[in-house]
């Protein structure tokens, strides 16, 4: 449903992509991993409009969308989770979980939504009154993702999801994030850095290393990767 | 002592004034992180409507008012497309530099149009003194008090419960992240800009019958409006409310104890006060990013 192809990417003159390529079929899970500063945060930005690529192609649905401001990819039906989740600080939850059915296509069906949200994240119904900047890091984000479903889409993206979070929520997260692909259809592209939590819970994954796209595969392939436990293998003895 | 009542009223209402100013510059500052420095022109802009309406058409300037809140949210509609969506993304520096051009191009264009005269709006009532125990006060003043109030208060009310006030609110703390909800922020900052010239523009035209209209008339507004934005914090409007009131004090106050000719030195070295006692404000560390929470 999603296809990304020779994106090239730059901060001014700073290229931070070079010809990054992806693809995301219908109800898949897949992550990307990379070590810091690969450039996987910049081609979720580009993807959901935040960026312009300088070259290169975006397909969604058999639609062009590179080139199109994020206000109207969300419509598209690509919702994207930022990292470090990026509640609206000072809104309640219930204001921040309704802002996000704010694009046309899924404003009308605000109310079904918010309830199917709820079920799937109690805390949204539990905290509603609160200031989102005032939950723990966890609760924000669930939040945050009950947040981006809000929107309808087809494709949910979640720059890591689980960063800075403690075991237990990690879990939780990784289950509700399967239930999204299973029970709402919707497919999930995520960003995490810990290969075994990210292919554990993905169904296949991409590996980037300084802005370039160096190996896909199904999640078995990659966990028996030598090239994998280079890369992260040299991460973690650093 | 007898004279204390009559400068807590004149300090009301003239804080009143002051607050519907500066509630227009810090909204657009808390949503669009833009000083405008051409505020003061759109209260210049108001004045001179105001006194047009009266010279040519005999029209009172509270009618004049209703017909201002159109007239001036189209203004500020326009304004941003020509001049403030083109930097919009822009570094504080240009958007700076553009908002003081945009202050002197208008400036020049009063001068041009209508001279550099002293104009007045005299409606009949201008001279009526209304005497309430031992104080005494403008009909002029009570209407331009009464009407800023409700114009904030609504104001406050729109930003808080209203959902457009909410999408405003959430582009203000996170515009990334507003853009994702599908929430576009070129328009949010058009609506901002236009409210708050709204809001300017009305104040414009309520002080035309209190002070002469001329083309830099805004100037001695403006000022005081940054002063009272910056003692309420950026962007903070109900800290705008009580910047107001205190600016307003000490522009009542030190004009009866050491002479009118003084006020402005008394206000200026509260502004550099605070700026170097709290730069975030006096009421406490609340950022910008606030708004209207
Ligand atoms: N706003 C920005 N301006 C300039 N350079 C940036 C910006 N954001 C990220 N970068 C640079 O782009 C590169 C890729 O960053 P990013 O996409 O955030 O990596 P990752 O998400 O894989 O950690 C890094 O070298 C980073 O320093
Ligand atoms: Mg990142």
């Amino acid at each position: 449903m999603l296809t990304v192809e020779g994106l090239d990417v730059a901060y001014g003159d700073f290229q931070v992509l070079w010809e990054a390529a992806m693809r995301v079929g219908e109800g898949e899970i897949v992550c990307l991993l990379g070590p810091n500063g690969a450039g996987k945060s910049t081609l979720m930005n580009t993807i959901s409009g935040l960026l312009q690529p300088a070259s290169g192609r975006i397909t969604f649905l058999d639609q062009r969308i590179d080139g199109l401001p994020s206000h109207r990819t969300v419509a598209e039906g690509i919702a994207h989770v930022l990292e470090r989740r990026r509640l609206f600080p000072f809104l309640t939850v219930l204001d921040n979980v309704l802002l996000g059915a704010h694009n046309p296509r899924a404003r009308p069906h605000r109310a079904a939504m918010l309830a199917r949200v709820e079920a799937l994240f109690p805390v949204v119904r539990e905290r509603r009154s609160q200031l989102a900047h005032t939950l723990s890091g966890g609760e924000q984000q669930m939040v945050a993702i009950a947040r981006g479903l809000m929107a309808r889409p087809r494709l949910l993206m979640i720059d890591e999801p689980f960063l800075g979070l403690g075991p237990r929520v990690v879990r939780q997260i990784g289950e509700i994030i399967r239930r999204i692909r299973d029970e709402e259809g919707i497919a999930v592209v995520f960003i995490e850095q810990n290969v075994e939590l990210a292919l554990r819970l993905a169904d296949r994954g991409y590996i980037f290393e300084s802005g370039r796209t160096i190996l896909d595969g199904t999640s078995a392939e990659l966990l028996q990767s030598a090239e994998v436990k280079r890369i992260f293998l040299g991460d973690v003895a650093l | 002592m007898s004279a204390i009542p009559q400068l807590v009223v004149s300090t009301i209402l003239l804080g009143g004034i002051y607050a519907l100013i500066a509630v227009g510059l810090t909204l657009i500052f808390g949503v669009m992180r833009v000083v405008n420095f051409a505020h003061g022109e759109f209260v210049m802009l108001g004045m001179y409507l105001a006194f047009w309406a009266f010279a040519l058409l005999a029209l009172d300037p509270y009618l004049v008012l209703v017909v201002s809140l159109p007239v001036f949210f189209l203004a500020g509609f326009a304004s941003y497309g020509l001049v403030m969506r083109p930097v919009i993304r822009e570094s504080h520096n240009v958007q700076i530099f553009t908002t003081v051009g945009l202050s002197i191009a208008l400036q020049n264009v009063a001068l041009v149009l209508w001279t550099g005269d002293f104009r007045f709006v005299r409606p009949a009532y201008y001279s009526v003194v209304v005497r309430l125990g031992t104080t005494a006060f403008n009909v002029s003043q009570i209407v331009a008090f009464a009407v800023a109030v409700l114009f904030t208060a609504a104001l406050f009310a729109f930003m808080r419960w209203s959902y457009a006030g909410k999408v405003m609110r959430a582009t203000a703390q996170d515009r990334q992240a507003a853009a994702l909800m599908g929430i576009d922020t070129d328009r949010v900052y058009g609506l901002t800009w236009a409210i708050g010239i709204v809001c300017v523009g009305a104040a414009g035209v309520l002080l035309a019958p209190l002070y002469p209209v001329y083309p830099t008339a805004g100037l001695q507004f403006v000022l005081i409006a940054y002063v009272v934005v910056v003692l309420g914090g950026l962007g903070d409007m109900a800290g705008a409310l009580l910047g107001s009131l205190i600016v307003a004090a000490v522009e009542v106050i030190g004009s009866y104890v050491i002479g009118t000719a003084w006020k402005e030195v008394l206000y200026f070295l509260l502004f550099i006060a605070v700026l170097l006692v709290r730069p975030a404000g006096f009421f406490g560390q609340r950022g910008a990013e606030q708004l209207g929470a």
